[in-house]
């Protein structure tokens, strides 16, 4: 008997009849040539999420964007117009990364005028014009305004800065779709203090998301992080969402998510309970406006028990909105079929105390403890399905955003072959 | 080092660190009874400490209540490993790592 209604059809999955019901095959995470169609079809299709308009607060404000899946590495920078734009990394001159510090792979920032090519000193203003050519009487007649950096498509939602390889892509709002827009009002901009962590890790980049596109194995993987009474009882009643939303390509689960504050204090560690804070943040949501009412997409099911929307915008970004006022991101960046870089982001109000600063320190130390005990389980799945032992496997109804992943992957990638016949 | 009444802390000066990735190669680095240590001494300070050091603008503490604090984020750091793991080393993570790259900094 489900804690919480389903659709009419059962199911939350059935009520999706295109996704079935059947055991979905996984050898779309080990199969090499299948990465390499989803690098096309995908990666260099879709809009991708590569950060925050923070990030360039300025006029010149810049930073680099390695985009190992696409062969490439961007430049998104703030113009003199106020405009952000994203550039291929790379000099008109004779193809050398333009921006890089010591070591040419490493992701850089900062604040400049223009940029210089530290190879031959040809320049390239903010809005990338070619301005200085090196000697320029020796060359053959080269038209400055031919040479300017290649401009990729680059969009802002919500402050969240976008990029497509793709010149003939749909604008990102269409594309991001009802989904994005129930999310808009949300006050992302007031949440300005940053805790960014990375890993590389040893699976394929859905791996990571089906990880994280479903609870169903947070009672059991992270039991020992729960004080032993709650563990059991979380344990034995399971996991079940209030409520899932496909719009394809992307997707949404909300859940319930009762640690902050906890009903009793007791169910949490001693140090959680003098801070007032843990997994799910400080337990105080902070003093701004656009919190109280959230925007209509967010806790779609109006539980009074929600606690976590986790929002999946399809390929590899995902964005967590918890109860308590912050809110996260997850990004996989594919580097092989077995291999990817994983970025989680923590964004808080700005703390104006030690105490407030404490009640995140707490937050980020405690998905750590929990990201690597999710990290380390992907590897070991990444190896038993390289065996190919077994390759299909039955996915539950909490795990229907899997299976929308796995499928909507599979489509663009049937759509983008049969293009090319 | 440290405001006067936190005096009973200097024993574990060496836990003002004020990064994270220096706070968690301390923990990975230290045994149980280092961390047990510095947890029995400095967890009952936690609430006093709050108190005094929320009388400063976060961004302009005096040096010894900055150290001060950076000593409680120490805290916070060992706390998993006293509290719940008894190893310092969070149980199931292998050879996985996750590393902090950017973080505001007091």
């Amino acid at each position: 008997m489900p804690h919480f209604a389903k659709p009419a059809e059962g199911s939350w999955t059935e009520h999706y009849p295109e996704l079935g019901t059947s055991p979905v095959d996984y050898t779309d995470s080990i199969d090499p040539a299948y990465y390499e169609a989803e690098r096309a079809a995908i990666f260099r299709k879709t809009w991708l999420n590569v950060g925050r308009v923070e990030r360039v607060p300025r006029t010149g404000s810049y930073f680099t964007r390695e985009l190992a899946v696409a062969d490439t590495s961007l430049i998104i920078v703030k113009g003199r117009d106020g405009q952000i734009r994203a550039f291929h990394n790379m000099c008109r001159h004779r193809g050398n990364k333009l921006v890089w510090n010591d070591y040419p792979g490493m992701e850089t920032s900062g604040t400049c005028r223009q940029f210089t090519c530290k190879y031959h000193a040809w320049r390239y203003g903010l809005d990338g014009q070619l301005t200085f050519i090196q000697q320029e009487s020796e060359f053959f007649g080269v038209d400055k305004s031919a040479f300017g950096l290649k401009q990729v498509r680059c969009e802002i939602w919500a402050g969240f800065i976008f990029v497509n390889l793709d010149p003939d892509a749909q604008p990102l709002a269409d594309y991001l779709g009802d989904l994005a827009k129930g999310l808009e009002g949300y006050p992302f901009g007031e949440m300005t203090e940053v805790f960014t962590y990375q890993a590389e890790i040893g699976s394929n980049w859905k791996l990571f998301i089906d990880a994280f596109a479903e609870f169903y194995h947070a009672p059991v993987l992270h039991q020992k992080q729960a004080v032993k009474d709650e563990a059991d009882k979380l344990f034995n009643v399971g996991f079940e969402a209030l409520h899932y939303d496909l719009h394809s390509p992307h997707s949404m689960i909300s859940t319930w998510g009762g640690m902050a504050p906890p009903k009793d204090p007791n169910m949490v560690k001693p140090i959680e309970r003098v801070l007032r804070s843990g997994l799910f943040g400080p337990w105080d949501r902070p003093d701004i406006e656009g919190l109280d009412p959230l925007p209509p997409g967010i806790n779609p099911a109006r539980h009074k028990s929600w606690g976590i929307d986790s929002f999946h915008f399809f390929p590899n970004f995902m964005l967590l909105i918890w109860a308590p006022g912050w809110y996260l991101t997850y990004h996989y960046w594919p580097l092989a079929v077995d291999r990817h870089l994983f970025e989680t982001s923590l964004y808080f109000v700005p703390a104006r105390t030690a105490s407030e600063r404490l009640r995140q320190e707490i937050a980020g130390v405690t998905f750590k403890e929990y990201g690597l005990q999710d990290a380390n389980t992907l590897e070991a799945t990444q190896s038993m399905l390289k065996s190919r032992a077994v390759t299909e496997f039955p996915l539950c109804d909490q795990e229907i955003l899997l299976r929308h992943l796995h499928k909507t992957a599979a489509d663009y990638v049937k759509e983008h072959a049969d293009a090319a016949r | 080092m440290l405001p006067a009444e936190f005096g009973s802390l200097e024993p574990f000066s060496d836990w003002i660190l004020a990064t994270e990735p220096e706070r968690y190669a301390k923990r990975l680095a230290s045994a149980m009874d280092q961390m047990q240590a510095f947890y029995d001494a400095a967890f009952p300070l936690l609430e006093p400490a709050l108190a005094h050091l929320d009388k400063f603008p976060l961004h302009e503490l005096p040096e010894p209540e900055r150290n001060l604090f950076h000593l409680m984020q120490s805290l916070v750091m060992v706390s998993f490993p006293v509290e719940v793991w008894k190893q310092p080393r969070v149980p199931d993570s292998g050879a996985t790592w996750l590393d902090l790259v950017v973080e505001p900094r007091i």
